[in-house]
């Protein structure tokens, strides 16, 4: 699929330092990129470079197959963006969603139709008239969507759009937002720093630091096999093991890697070397002299735990499991069960489904930065 | 009396007029760009806001006097003599209020503007509208400037009765006479119309109130 905004060799500097250097990153058409990353990545610089809002020291923007700058204002039309604040403009609601339709000069008529079915789409059908300035966090960012969808975008930026919301509104509209944004044709940059809200809203993902793209690709294999061992470790996993595809049986493959053989449904063939992933959330854990019954649960593996991390609501426990490395979330009542605490010896349990498999790249093929 | 009061209010509402003509664009420029030559014209302005009458009515009387740069146009001793120099007492008021409001709308919103497709003069519009309760304070306080202003219209306009004598040049006039009962009653009516004119304006504010950021 052809990208609808490709952007190449963006570099930009701050007062002689290098916030970013990003070789390319594209955006297709009917698919949300999430651009994951710290504070301070660079990743709100690189949207407002995409978005036409600031010019970067060196690069290329490419939009519809058209080389376009920040100075192009019909290029900049094509885009739209809302940002973590809603930044409402004082007025009404129907003022708001009115506004870019208004800078295209759509007649008054049609720019009421229009309004009328941004906002219906967002749920808030018939808010025209309320002042939006009076509008609770959730509704202020529904308007500040329904304003940047009334222009019907090509390209549509949200720059951390969930971020000041508590969280029982935050994951209604993630998934809400998630949902409208997949019924239109747009492409989506959607900037989070919080990769449960990246996974629920993309279909790519790409993960900065330091103002480079240092892991990118399918959102399920980005999150379960990185490619790049600070963006494993920003996303809660540990270093993907190395291993080679033994055999593969029935569409199950088992990976011989140094010291434990891990079994994964997925399409290798025997010879090719893997790299392996698998989300804490898969891995459950029993007393290391557990008498696990038989279940579909293939991979059984007997681990060390080397690290025990306290993560609000729930514990990171960090296992060597020969030369398998793996991460596991589990309660506080586990960790007590368990006694659970570095050294400790214990059965790591999960799915051959559960494991995802990337083939190793060559030099070549290397990671966009 | 009342001649008096009316060619108060025609000389101060026609120099208020082009001072916002002049000031609102002047002062939406220097609370929107971030430049040196913005920082040093803002420091103009708001050194303006301070400038003595009596100076502009000077330097006003000397460019109008016969043998100064604008003699030829004959316009000492006259009310649009007397606009020109209120007229540059009122535009660094205006644009400097201006300034300080256009300035308090967040840089943010104006991104937003631009990520809709704004261009420069739409965001202009956008921050004059945003900054609305800002240029009324803006109105007030260029209106209050040369309503009450006396020097400078003393010296241009020569407070001629039936031409040029507003409302402060006769209460000078009156009490220097010793005629305190009408120079009382002129200053009753100034501080009234002030109230009046602040009255109308409070209320385009408040009228506005119902969109304004909490």
């Amino acid at each position: 699929m052809s990208a609808v905004l490709e952007a190449t060799q963006i570099r930009k500097s701050y007062r002689r330092r290098e916030v970013l250097d990003v070789e390319r990153v594209a955006l297709a058409p009917e698919r949300t990129l999430a651009l994951l990353g710290p504070s301070g990545a660079g990743k709100s610089t690189l949207l407002a470079i995409l978005g036409l809002l600031e010019r970067p020291d060196a690069g290329r923007i490419v939009l519809d197959g058209r080389e376009v700058t920040a100075a192009d204002r019909s290029a900049r039309m094509q885009v739209a963006a809302a940002f973590q604040r809603p930044w409402l403009f004082k007025g009404t609601v129907g003022a708001n969603v009115a506004y870019g339709l208004a800078l295209r000069g759509v007649p008054a008529s049609e720019r009421r139709e229009r309004v009328a079915e941004a906002l219906a789409r967002v749920g808030l059908a018939g808010w025209e008239e309320r002042s939006a300035l009076t509008l609770s966090g959730g509704e202020a960012q529904r308007v500040a969507l329904a304003r940047a969808l009334a222009v019907r975008p090509r390209v549509l930026l949200l720059d951390e759009p969930l971020a000041s919301l508590d969280p029982v509104v935050k994951w209604r509209l993630a998934r809400e937002f998630a949902e409208l944004l997949h019924e239109d044709g747009m492409a989506v940059l959607w900037v989070t720093h919080d990769q449960d809200e990246a996974a629920v809203v993309a279909d790519e993902v790409a993960v900065m630091r330091d103002g480079r793209i240092v892991a990118s690709g399918p959102a399920d294999e980005v999150f379960l096999v990185p490619g790049d061992p600070w963006a494993a470790g920003f996303l809660g996993l540990e270093e993907p093991a190395a291993g080679v595809v033994a055999e593969v049986t029935d569409g199950v493959a088992r990976v011989a890697c140094e010291g434990a053989d891990v079994f994964a449904v997925a399409d290798v063939r025997p010879g090719e070397r893997v790299r392996i992933g698998v989300r804490p959330e898969d891995v459950v854990l029993f007393e290391a002299t557990a008498d696990v019954p038989a279940s579909s649960a293939r991979n059984r593996l007997r681990c060390s735990v080397t690290a025990l991390e306290h993560t609000g609501t729930t514990f990171r426990v960090v296992l060597a499991c020969g030369g398998v490395r793996l991460a596991a979330r589990v309660s506080k009542a586990a960790v007590r069960e368990l006694s659970l605490a570095p050294g400790a010896q214990v059965l790591a349990v999960f799915k051959a489904t559960a494991v995802r498999l990337a083939r190793e790249r060559s030099e070549s093929e290397g990671a966009s930065r | 009396m009342w001649a008096v009061v009316a060619t108060s209010l025609r000389v101060s509402v026609v120099a208020v007029a082009i001072a916002v003509l002049a000031g609102v664009p002047a002062g939406l420029y220097l609370g929107m760009r971030r430049s040196v030559v913005r920082n040093a014209l803002l420091v103009l302005a708001n050194a303006g806001m301070g400038l003595p009458p009596v100076v502009v009515g000077l330097v006003t009387a000397m460019a109008l006097s016969r043998r100064g740069p604008l003699g030829s146009l004959d316009l000492l001793y006259t009310r649009p003599a007397m606009v020109i120099a209120q007229v540059i007492i009122a535009v660094p008021v205006v644009a400097a209020v201006t300034a300080a409001a256009a300035a308090s709308v967040p840089f943010e919103l104006r991104l937003q503007a631009r990520s809709l497709g704004a261009s420069q003069l739409h965001e202009a519009m956008l921050v004059l509208k945003e900054a609305r309760m800002g240029l009324v304070a803006a109105v007030a306080a260029g209106f209050g400037a040369v309503i009450s202003e006396v020097g400078a219209v003393m010296m241009v306009g020569g407070n001629l009765e039936g031409s040029t004598r507003v409302m402060t040049t006769a209460i000078v006039q009156y009490t220097r006479m010793g005629r305190y009962g009408p120079a009382l009653a002129l200053s009753a009516v100034l501080l009234a119309l002030i109230v009046v004119v602040n009255t109308v304006l409070a209320q385009v504010q408040r009228s506005a109130e119902r969109f304004e950021r909490s």
